[in-house]
């Protein structure tokens, strides 16, 4: 090859090169763009909720029960409907979520059953909460007779984020390697003694995650708890789940009525009067600072527990 | 040379393996692991090295569809480890195994050494500290993690590392090792040390290994088995084969001719 041909070619290297070099760059400003249109919003959307419910932010209005007065009414029955159903929530859907990611990855043969219910259970994270609404009216209500009650609610909200959880868990287990599962089962260990002693803690971060991003997300859902019938008005509390009696516990709660925090925001929005719309828009800061707050823990928690696991 | 006096300690008698795919990994390997003896396997990438040595602890069964043919005799007993009827687990409590890279668990240095007696059910402290001790001197690692066993094990370098897994591998006292090239992501220091360690070994219990690295398998092993596609090609004793294969294959592969 000739010199003149050799720089040539160069020349056509280097503009090709800095062609190819001008797509990162318009991607990179794309991508940011789109980025701040999401975070912008959300930010715009955060900062009028707390300067609409600004005047509403006190101890009161966490410890006051609804009432016929804006200015008095509270949150309470709401926040602790929200935490009661939470438990029922969490307590239904992680031991069953987690159970069935770990049976899905370890045990289940890889076949076309199998895949069939890989595809649905992916598919389940996306119907309509509503739908899950619909399902537990007929289910838990109807069928089996347990009322527009607590335990309805958190089962079916359990129902909602259980394949979030499994999603998650089985994303978890994934990610442990095969060189760490080998050498498991090359010392003699047996199945159920690698899950228990290695994948479920190896995979603790991921699963933990998964759970508070689920619970966030049923912390904030309206529909399918309208659908079953939760209260709008409560100004009592369920019986409380401590006694100071012997045997210390008591489940009358999970019978209760009671209301959530979504649904007490949605009630006072839809009053005509203008002064219940500030309680609203306290609620709804309160219910995103909580969202953040669970989901910044699922980050951190996450970060600390991949410190100590390095592959 | 192979002495009439000399037991065996395992064999394989005509063994093939199908991968689930359909590939057939081993084509008819019949060959001794005489007892307290170092035995190399070589041959080019490719010609089912690892797939011979993972038979042998039957960690081909942790993927279905694997299928071997034949048998792995284990002596005295006379157990076939591949017959149905026979636990892998049992035989892997029998035979362990170091890898090509280090996988300690992401515990401390104590537990690792440890998790082998746990699998089998012991709880005496008093007796995992001394196994733990005494893998960890037989593992020649001792010195460097008397005083941070309960730190974790990633905080090991390489070399340490692979050393705490032979320790893993030996806190149960097996009659068989396998090594899968385990040099091959050590730098020479940590390697000569692997090396003296196998050695050492070699006096407890009974080691075939895989290696890539001719010098090793001349340097540690007492017989060399040269395989090629899947097939046993030589197999002697190993300064008969690196000087004077019978097989043309083998010694155009030790002396670098080929692969
Ligand atoms: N999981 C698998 N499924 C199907 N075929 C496989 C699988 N693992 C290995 N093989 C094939 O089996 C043959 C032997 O592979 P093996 O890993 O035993 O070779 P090796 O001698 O250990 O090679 P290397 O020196 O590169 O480690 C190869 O042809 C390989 O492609
Ligand atoms: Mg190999």
């Amino acid at each position: 090859m000739t010199q003149a041909s050799v720089l040539k070619n160069l020349d056509e290297v280097r503009a090709m090169i800095k062609r190819h070099k001008l797509n990162d760059y318009i991607f990179a400003i794309v991508g940011l763009i789109a980025l701040m249109i999401g975070l912008l919003t959300l930010l715009t959307l955060f900062i009028d909720l707390v300067m609409d419910g600004f005047e509403r932010f006190s101890l009161e209005f966490l410890t006051n029960y609804p009432s016929r007065r804006a200015v008095n009414a509270g949150l309470l029955s709401a926040w602790v409907g929200s935490l009661l159903v939470m438990v029922v929530t969490f307590l239904s859907a992680v031991p069953m979520g987690v159970a069935a990611g770990i049976y899905l990855e370890e045990y289940a043969p890889k076949n076309w059953f199998s895949d069939l219910i890989e595809i649905n259970v992916t598919n389940l994270a996306g119907v309509p909460s509503i739908v899950y609404g619909l399902l537990a009216l007929g289910l838990f209500v109807y069928i089996l007779d347990l009322g527009q009650s607590i335990l309805t609610a958190g089962l079916t909200l359990g129902l909602l984020i259980l394949p979030v959880v499994i999603v998650a868990t089985r994303e978890a287990i994934r990610g442990i390697p095969v060189a760490i599962r080998e050498a498991a089962y090359a010392v003699g260990a047996t199945k159920w003694q690698v899950v228990s002693q290695h994948v479920i803690h190896y995979s603790f971060g991921g699963i933990l995650t998964g759970v508070i991003i689920g619970m966030a997300r049923a912390l904030g859902e309206t529909a399918p708890v309208i659908t079953i019938g939760a209260l709008t008005f409560i100004a009592f509390l369920p019986p409380s789940p401590v006694t100071t009696e012997p045997p210390f516990l008591n489940f009358e709660w999970l019978s209760s009525g009671f209301t959530v925090l979504p649904i007490q925001m949605f009630n006072w929005l839809s009053r005509p009067d203008h002064a219940f719309h500030v309680n609203a828009a306290a609620t709804g800061a309160l219910i995103i600072v909580v969202t953040l707050l669970m989901n910044g823990t699922a980050i951190w928690l996450r970060y600390r527990i991949r410190k100590n696991i390095k592959w | 040379m192979v002495t009439a006096t000399t037991p065996i300690k395992a064999e394989s008698r005509d063994l093939n393996f199908y991968y689930s795919n359909g590939t057939r990994a081993l084509k008819g390997i019949s060959m001794p692991l005489y007892e307290n003896k170092i035995t190399a396997l070589i041959g080019p990438s490719g010609c089912g090295k690892s797939t011979f040595l993972r038979c042998f602890n039957r960690m081909h069964d942790l993927y279905p569809g694997n299928k071997y043919d034949g048998q792995i005799v284990m002596h005295p007993d006379n157990t076939n480890v591949l017959a149905h009827g026979v636990d892998p687990i049992e035989v892997r409590m029998r035979i362990s195994m170091v890898f090509q890279k280090p996988n300690p668990f992401p515990k401390s240095i104590y537990e690792n050494v440890a998790y082998g007696l746990r699998v089998r059910g012991e709880k005496n402290k008093r007796n995992i500290d001394d196994k733990v001790e005494e893998a960890l001197k037989g593992a020649a690692l001792w010195e460097e993690a008397k005083n941070r066993l309960h730190d974790l094990a990633f905080n090991l370098s390489g070399g340490q590392q692979q050393r705490l897994c032979i320790a893993r591998a030996l806190a149960t006292d097996p009659e068989i090792m396998l090594f899968d090239e385990p040099t091959s992501a050590l730098d020479p220091i940590a390697t000569a040390n692997i090396e003296e360690l196998m050695s050492e070994l070699r006096n407890k219990l009974t080691i075939l290994v895989v290696t890539h690295n001719m010098q090793q398998a001349a340097r540690v092993s007492d017989y060399t088995a040269y395989m090629y596609l899947g097939e046993l090609i030589e197999y002697g004793d190993t300064d008969m084969i690196f000087t004077r294969p019978t097989r043309k294959e083998t010694e155009d592969y030790i002396t670098g001719k080929f692969g």
